[in-house]
């Protein structure tokens, strides 16, 4: 399976890498869309860990839902969300009553990577704790550093706020605690002029 | 560039035996005035003058963090040690005047975690006096498992136990008490911090009973100085400062640098906080490594050199100091 590979960018830009089977009382593995394969593989290789996990999956934005390859696995717990959003619940319940010794995965797109991040870190874990292994769409979750919304699955840069409709230009720079790329006016010292979006994030 | 970290003059305001092997010291200000706030598990380097050599030793602190009247250590007193424990034991009174540095911490609660697990052994209970204090100041969740051989030596075991009520586990080797490792990590809500302070065994088997337990590494915390060890007597060129020194059987290599007038850095002077780290421009021999901050391809790769406990054997060394 391909291994995505990323431009050299600034420190603050996340890196990811492969998903690898790690002892202990229970295994918590977030996927979207193509995130899938990633953990085909992973149980794959330790076919051991099913009996002991528990699989949370949204089809892909872009409409990649690999559902019945999942369910084939027969983990211990599946379950099926129509989006992250809705699957956050669940997410933070499962965090919240779990205890020490869980190991936690997160595999799809840097959205998805991040928001399980968030949830991890939130739960008072390190952020080093969570694997995590990029599959998929390169688009990017992204901050209005002015409105402060949040725009999903950014294609192009520079790409429009869904808010405040400002053009922002797509950073690097990358926030763990809101799981997004920030986004700054492209045009502010010299309003209309906007260069061609391009699509960097496909 | 500074060099270590900056003093403070003290005098002895109380000495205190607390049990067969430990004496407690307090510090305040000379001359009035607070010291700074410090956060739990911060330690501050003694500076001793024993009979014209200069020992700095490292302790944790163990007062109250918010408390800037006065810092408070327990030293144990080691027989076959260098001699800094020795000294603090049998020579140090109250109203004697002596130089402590600023806190530092290398061993620091992580403050996003949600419950905070520490596990002690012996006289590596004193950070966690100092952090239990700031816990239950912040109103955390915080549980110590502590070891001693028996009643009379689990310093502050008592005083914790009542103050801390069920939060505080005792664990006593006369009578055969023993702590259960994979039970206590495998109960441990998500998002508890492991801390642990104690001899270097015992912390080598909690570390390795955490990992079993699929802890991550990023959520576990140790602490351990090392005195530096004694060792043949080698000579060391200093390359910067054009002078060659001896290194003494007893003296460390960072002393060594000192003693010949040569500023250094450092912080810790237990191999932990990689201040003092210090490049090696030729080796004709071996560098023995004593430190915990170098990774291990560091230490076979042989550039830098932790002088505060590591030393050397062979024709000759150049660092450039």
């Amino acid at each position: 399976m391909s291994r995505t590979v990323f431009e050299p960018a600034i420190p603050s830009r996340p890196v990811y890498g492969v998903l690898e089977p790690r002892a202990g009382s229970g295994h918590l593995l977030v996927a979207d869309g193509e995130g899938a394969a990633a953990l085909l593989d992973l149980l794959g290789s330790a076919a051991g860990m099913r009996q002991s996990c528990h699989i949370i999956y949204t089809p892909g934005a872009n409409g990649v839902d690999m559902t019945a390859g999942l369910q084939a696995l027969q983990v211990a717990q599946f379950w099926r969300a129509p989006s992250f959003a809705a699957a956050l619940p669940r997410l933070r319940q499962v965090l919240a009553t779990a205890h020490m010794g869980l190991q936690i995965c997160a595999a799809g797109t840097e959205g998805l990577m991040g928001q399980v991040q968030r949830e991890v870190v939130d739960a008072g874990l390190p952020h080093t704790a969570l694997q995590m292994e990029h599959r998929g769409s390169l688009a990017r979750r992204v901050q209005c550093v002015h409105c402060k919304g949040i725009t999903e699955n950014v294609r192009t840069d520079p790409c429009l706020c869904s808010h405040c409709r400002l053009h922002l230009y797509v950073r690097d720079h990358y926030s763990r605690r809101i799981a997004a790329f920030q986004g700054v006016n492209i045009d502010a010292e010299d309003p209309g002029r906007v260069p061609a979006a391009v699509e960097r994030f496909a | 560039m500074s060099v270590g970290a900056p003093k403070i003059p003290v005098r002895v305001a109380e000495v205190v035996q607390v049990n067969d092997l430990i004496k407690r010291f307090r510090f305040e200000r000379r001359g009035g005035g607070g010291l700074p706030v410090f956060s739990g598990g911060a330690h501050v380097v003694v500076e001793m003058d024993i009979q014209g050599v200069r020992r700095m030793n490292p302790y944790s602190l163990m007062s109250d963090p918010s408390d800037t009247s006065g810092y408070e250590i327990s030293v144990r007193r080691d027989d076959a040690g260098r001699g800094g424990s020795l000294f603090l034991h049998r020579a140090v009174r109250v109203g004697d005047e002596m130089v402590i540095s600023h806190p530092v911490n290398l061993f620091a609660l992580d403050l996003r975690a949600k419950k905070h697990l520490m596990i002690a052994g012996g006289i590596g209970i004193t950070p966690f006096v100092a952090q239990i204090a700031q816990v239950a100041n912040l109103g955390g969740r915080f549980e110590l498992h502590y070891a001693a051989r028996n009643a009379a030596l689990c310093a502050y075991g008592a005083e914790l136990q009542a103050r801390h009520g069920r939060a505080v586990h005792l664990y006593l080797d006369d009578l055969g008490q023993a702590m259960d490792l994979p039970r206590l990590f495998a109960t441990q809500p998500l998002g508890t911090h492991l801390y642990v302070c104690g001899p270097k065994p015992m912390i080598n088997w909690v570390l390795g009973a955490a990992k079993a337990a699929g802890w991550p590494a990023g959520a576990v915390h140790h602490e351990e100085f090392l005195a530096p060890p004694p060792g043949q007597v080698f000579a060391v060129t200093l390359a910067t400062s054009g002078k060659t020194v001896q290194v003494g059987t007893h003296q460390s290599l960072l002393e060594a640098i000192e003693a010949a007038g040569v500023e250094a850095p450092y912080l810790c002077r237990g191999g932990a906080c990689g201040e003092c780290e210090t490049r090696v421009l030729a080796c004709d021999g071996t560098l023995l490594h004593n430190d915990h901050w170098l990774s291990a391809a560091q230490k076979a790769d042989g550039a830098v050199i932790m002088p505060c406990v590591s030393r050397f054997v062979g024709q000759s060394l150049v660092l450039d100091r």
